[in-house]
């Protein structure tokens, strides 16, 4: 059987969730083995974290010499493992750098690109993966499939749901041949995000959200979203008010977020924000406009003013949760 | 400086956007205009020409408005000279119909060359992804194709001269990104708003040079592109049943905040 590449997503060598959910697609298309870019030290950290989700092999390519350059290196790191490797499918994490580092290595390789999928299933003809993906702020659903070897397919967080399955974990240090030309754009300063000790907003299985309607104070809404173990996001009203960072933001521009349930308050539901939400299972909102657009997607709706519905529900929940 | 905005025509995603029979967006029968993320790359680019103009040396800059799509596109490149753009490029060719990011992306490349012929380019700039196919592909595929620096998703963009410096919200941290010009950047909504044209912007544009490029004028095969060259075949588009709305409650003394969590426990949700 073929490798299907997944490129694994970490930080400092922590694996992120998303890995292994492309390692669980992964295995529909062929024998995942994963590639770690990353802190040569962490390898042996990140191939005990991987096996267990099914990857046979682990392609550790230590970045000391590319960890301080944006994107470029990473996409050539990728094309030497895959020229050697030649895969049946290259599975990328679709955030925006995992995207960035498609899009380059789609030309090197001469593949197909396919961005945002929210589901990969193996073709039945053999003629290779058939990908669904949500467009039009999630008014169509699109089947495509890419038409040469070696397809390069970005996927969107919480697509699969993880399976453990033991594979061998067979560790391959890769010594990556990275240009001069890859390291022209250099990352001068990072700055990790602080932890909000909130579930991350692509991860969670519950979001609740605030906008405009907030007037500024977001502590009602995250008094209500630790209630219920949700992130917190917010429209980009709210951020473009300076309320709250944009890493926050849920809609075009910012995240799109498909959880289990969706809480809006005080967002008038506006096509750049439902672009980013409409996927999700259960939509609620909370808006003391009844005639917010938000009310055409609900499934249950509040009309009245957060800022005495959030906390009183808030109240309640701690209650019956004891 | 040299300045290259690439700009698309995209459907107005507040109209009832949708796919042809042959699975390609309609790009006709839907009112379309300037991309709004693009709107903030025009920005950016005429912000980089004041700046250079109001340095010691003066500097002179041209900004030209960059575009690859059906006859209705010269209208994304109307409005970026309205903004305040100096020329137009629209590469227009039959051919180019259904292509992919790919494809496009080795448009655009081609046509900045050519651009360049007369005085090279020294930044090429774009928004951080269409409002049609939300990609967000296309400007890392111009730094590959170009070789030029990728300096992309910037929420902030200063520069000194030759020497550009963004700010770049990752998804796990803030970093700042440096590289020097000739380079591709990327900016996105939070770079600041953009301009709307004055009316003595709307007067001017119309006296503004227009170039209208074929795919031989940039030197590309017509077989190379389109949609019979894509790499990627659209199998199947199917419009999502619209969503129906549920019950929807008036909060009156508190009686919101209980059905409200009536409902979350209904579904298990506490």
């Amino acid at each position: 059987m073929s490798e299907v590449l997944v490129l694994v997503d970490h930080v400092d060598g922590k694996v992120r969730k998303p890995t292994y959910e492309l390692l669980t697609i992964a295995k529909r298309l062929g024998e995942p083995s994963a590639v770690f870019i990353g802190a040569g030290d962490k390898g042996d950290a990140v191939v005990e974290a991987v096996k267990k989700y099914g990857a046979e092999k682990v392609y550790v390519v230590d970045d000391a010499q590319i960890k301080g350059y944006l994107v470029a290196p990473k996409a050539e790191a990728l094309q030497q493992i895959a020229e050697k490797a030649s895969p049946a499918a290259i599975l990328i994490p679709s955030n925006s750098e995992g995207k960035e580092v498609a899009a380059r290595l789609a030309i090197k390789l001469g593949s197909g690109l396919i961005t945002d999928a929210v589901d990969v299933a193996a073709s039945e003809e053999g003629e290779g993966p058939v990908t669904t993906q949500s467009v039009f702020a999630g008014s169509y659903t699109v089947e495509a499939r890419i038409t040469t070897s070696a397809p390069i397919i970005t996927v969107k967080p919480n697509s699969a749901a993880p399976e453990e399955s033991e594979g061998a974990g067979a560790v391959e240090e890769f010594a990556a041949k990275i240009s001069d030309s890859a390291k022209k754009a250099k990352i001068i300063a990072s700055q990790p995000r602080k932890s909000s000790g909130r579930p991350e907003l692509n991860e969670a299985a519950i979001v609740v959200s605030g906008g405009r309607g907030t007037g500024g104070d977001f502590s009602e809404v995250e008094g209500f979203a630790d209630s219920l173990g949700a992130a917190v996001g917010a429209s980009r009203a709210a951020v473009d008010s300076g309320w709250i960072p944009h890493a926050f933001q849920i809609g075009q521009t910012g995240k799109t977020v498909s959880p289990q349930l969706y809480i809006a308050n005080g967002i008038s539901g506006a096509i750049q924000h439902r672009a980013g939400m409409q996927t999700s299972k259960t939509i609620v909102a909370v808006n003391k406009d009844e005639e917010a657009p938000i009310f055409e997607l609900v499934d249950f709706g509040v009309v009245g003013d957060l800022h005495t519905v959030l906390p009183a529900a808030t109240e309640e929940i701690t209650k019956r949760k004891g | 400086m040299n300045i290259v905005v690439c700009v698309k025509y995209v459907p107005d995603a507040t109209a009832d956007r949708h796919f042809e029979s042959d699975n390609t967006v309609d790009r006709v029968g839907v009112p379309g205009l300037l991309s709004e993320l693009d709107e903030y790359a025009v920005e950016q680019a005429l912000q980089l020409k004041e700046k250079a103009a109001a340095g010691d040396d003066g500097e002179d800059s041209e900004v030209t408005a960059l575009t690859v799509g059906p006859e209705d596109a010269s209208d994304a490149i109307k409005k970026s000279l309205q903004m305040g753009a100096d020329k137009g490029v629209h590469v227009v060719d039959d051919a180019i119909a259904g292509s992919d990011a790919l494809a496009t992306s080795q448009v655009l490349a081609a046509a900045i060359k050519k651009i360049g012929e007369e005085s090279p380019v020294d930044v090429v700039i774009c928004g951080m992804s269409s409002t049609d196919a939300s990609m967000a592909v296309v400007p890392a595929m111009l730094a590959e194709r170009l070789d030029l620096p990728q300096v992309t998703l910037g929420s902030v963009i200063e520069s000194q001269g030759k020497e550009f410096r963004i700010k770049r919200d990752g998804d796990t941290s803030t970093e700042v990104i440096g590289a020097s010009a000739p380079l591709v950047l990327s900016v996105t909504d939070q770079s600041g708003e953009a301009r709307y044209p004055s009316f003595k912007g709307i007067m001017a544009a119309k006296k503004k040079p227009q170039e209208t490029w074929s795919l031989g004028d940039v030197g590309v095969d017509a077989g190379e592109v389109g949609l019979d060259a894509a790499w990627t075949a659209v199998t199947d588009t199917e419009e999502r049943p619209p969503r129906t709305q549920g019950e929807i409650v008036t909060d009156e003394d508190g009686s919101g905040a209980k059905a409200l969590v009536e409902f979350l426990a209904s579904k298990k949700f506490i």
